[in-house]
């Protein structure tokens, strides 16, 4: 790591750390690390694993939903909602997993969309999801009867805490042995195959890692949000996130964290002023990043960085 | 008279009803099979291009007082104009990226169609009326038979056909798919392959426009007919496998009946009957029904 990069992250954390002291709403900056997670997650799968899932919003949704029907309707204590959201959301994801991995590029992308739609018509018909008007008014309760979750503050403090487990242990994961043999199966799966590496459980366990991260990110958002509405689980959602990591950069770790935070940033500065228009200019914006930045924000930089380097050599 | 227990009378409605839904899905899908055949590319805007058709055939109506045929004519005719604008200025920089791309960018294409209908003309459905040829039913019988509802599954099957005859069996569809194999040995026998792409997209979104003219007076016109239909028609691509132009017609038909079927013994599974059969086909055959295994 330069030691450029090192100081820009040192930045973000401190900015972080300081967020709610100097008026940032926290509520905002919580949605805005929820998705971020999400979309970190979705990026170990496509930027790391080279597998493009269609079909995330089932896992964030999903988890959302469950935590927020064990919270509100059988009273669990937040760390137990959570706790059961990521495991709907990572058997949800072996399920998925087991069907879509033996096809390969857009027939994956168009098999996890199909499967994820499925999950959004059960949310929509199942009776525990409260159909069109979903699950509102989740209390957020006590963490490990402890921590009052109800102050915005003690909340913000421990949905960071979860964010920064969760990205430094994605980081660990992709530098890790295992996430070498991910890597190699994205660059030249015949070559991993031909090793003797058995292809298809890695990329199972990539994708279950993958779906239960999400479905954290889902659960933590219930909490914050206090609500899970059909929106989490509908397959435009699916699309939010490949945005975010695309804009930020896929397979950069930060492309998707920047790119999270540009998607809700616009989305909640934009809906009042330009209402409708949303959707199109986020619509452009996927255009235009296809056809002119297919490496994203971070990618693109760390190229640059990379040509100025050569250049001086 | 019934049939499983259900009167005979519901029955075979709701299986007409199946029939015209496969129907649209058959158009669908082998529009997108055309597409992705040649260009290699999924075409997410193929919804958005579907509720374009139905839209446009609408707008003509509603304030150009166009009738339905004529529309049945323009409509498709407007949105392959459009699609060929999208392969020119946009699907054109993609070729030889990752297929992935493609689908990216077409996926960022129908947000933004689907956002500007929207903005226009909200989400409430606009209805279109029966024309007047059309209206009424036939009594067969057996079963009361709406008109309209027969002239779309007869309409769809022959343009079905006829698109698999061009394909199949005539010199152009020889050319399109020597094209798909190896472009560059084409083009060097004299055959313009980068207009017979264009024109490729332009016939496949004319294909979906089409199909939304069709739909028009069958449903309610509204921004999101696209969006909603699109996943299960890649669900029947899916089914059906990718390669073949019968087999998406086929499969496109058979789960419109399937889905009819399940309407009517467990309405509430008919959502996701075909993502269910999806998964079933997946685990047995990969490649899909009709597929060629990769």
């Amino acid at each position: 790591m330069g030691k450029a990069v090192r100081l820009t992250y040192l930045a973000l954390l401190v900015l972080a750390l300081v967020a709610p002291m100097i008026g940032l709403y926290p509520v905002f900056v919580m949605k805005l690390l929820c998705f971020a997670l999400f979309a970190c997650a979705f990026n170990l799968l496509l930027g790391f694993t080279g597998l493009l899932s269609f079909g995330h919003a089932a896992f964030f949704g999903f988890a959302a939903y469950v935590t927020g029907w064990f919270v509100k309707a059988q009273g669990w204590t937040p760390e137990l909602g959570v706790l059961a959201g990521v495991v709907a959301a990572g058997l949800l994801g072996l399920v998925f997993g087991l069907v879509a991995i033996r096809r390969q590029g857009i027939y994956f992308a168009m098999i996890t969309l199909a499967l994820s739609q499925m999950v959004f018509f059960l949310c929509l018909q199942a009776p525990f999801t409260g159909g069109e008007d979903g699950l509102q008014g989740v209390f957020r309760g006590k963490l490990f009867g402890l921590f009052p979750l109800v102050d915005d503050t003690v909340m913000y403090y421990i949905v960071l805490a979860v964010f920064l487990a969760c990205f430094l242990g994605i980081l660990r994961i992709v530098t890790s042995p295992f996430g070498q043999v991910l890597k190699m199966i994205r660059e030249n799966e015949p070559r991993a195959i031909s090793l003797g590496y058995q292809v298809d459980r890695y990329k199972l366990l990539a994708f279950v890692l993958s779906s239960s991260l999400a479905g954290l990110a889902g659960s933590m958002k219930t909490l914050v949000m206090k609500f899970a509405t059909l929106s989490d689980v509908h397959w435009s959602m699916s699309g939010e996130v490949i945005l975010m990591s695309l804009l930020g950069g896929v397979g950069t770790f930060f492309g998707p964290v920047l790119g999270a935070g540009i998607v809700i940033g616009l989305q909640d500065t934009l809906a009042d002023k330009v209402g409708e228009w949303v959707t199109v200019i986020i619509g452009v914006i996927f255009v235009l990043c296809v056809l002119a930045f297919r490496k994203g924000i971070v990618g693109e930089l760390l190229a640059w960085r990379e040509r100025r380097r050569a250049r001086k050599s | 008279m019934e049939i499983f227990g259900i009167p005979h009378q519901a029955f075979l409605g709701q299986l007409m009803l199946g029939l015209v839904n496969g129907a649209f899905y058959a158009m669908l899908s082998l529009g997108l099979a055309v597409i992705f055949g040649l260009l290699d590319i999924v075409n997410f805007a193929h919804g958005a291009l579907y509720m374009v058709g139905a839209f446009a055939a609408w707008i003509m109506l509603d304030s150009w007082g166009v009738n339905y045929w004529w529309a049945l004519l323009l409509a498709p005719l407007l949105v392959g104009v459009l699609g060929v604008i999208v392969e020119r200025l946009f699907l054109k920089r993609l070729y030889g990226l990752d297929p992935l791309y493609g689908l990216l960018l077409t996926f960022g294409l129908s947000l933004i169609l689907e956002g500007v209908f929207r903005r226009q003309y909200g989400v409430s459905g606009q209805s279109y009326a029966v024309p007047e040829l059309l209206e009424g039913a036939t009594n067969l019988g057996f079963m009361i038979l709406p008109n309209y509802r027969a002239w779309v599954i007869f309409a769809s099957i022959a343009i079905c056909l006829v698109t698999w005859y061009v394909i199949e069996r005539t010199r152009l569809g020889a050319y399109l798919r020597a094209g798909t194999e190896n472009a560059k040995l084409v083009q060097a026998f004299g055959v313009n392959v980068p207009l017979m792409v264009s024109l490729t997209y332009g016939a496949g979104a004319a294909l979906a426009g089409l199909a939304g003219v069709l739909a028009a007076p069958v449903i309610q016109v509204t921004p999101l007919m696209g969006s909603n239909l699109i996943i299960v028609v890649f669900a029947v691509v899916v089914i059906g496998g990718m390669g073949s132009i019968l087999g998406s017609v086929i499969t496109g038909l058979g789960l419109g009946v399937v889905e009819g079927f399940t309407r009517v013994f467990y309405p509430e599974a008919s959502n996701i009957v075909v993502f269910v059969i999806m998964a079933i086909v997946l685990m047995l055959r990969p490649a899909g029904l009709f597929g060629k295994e990769a």
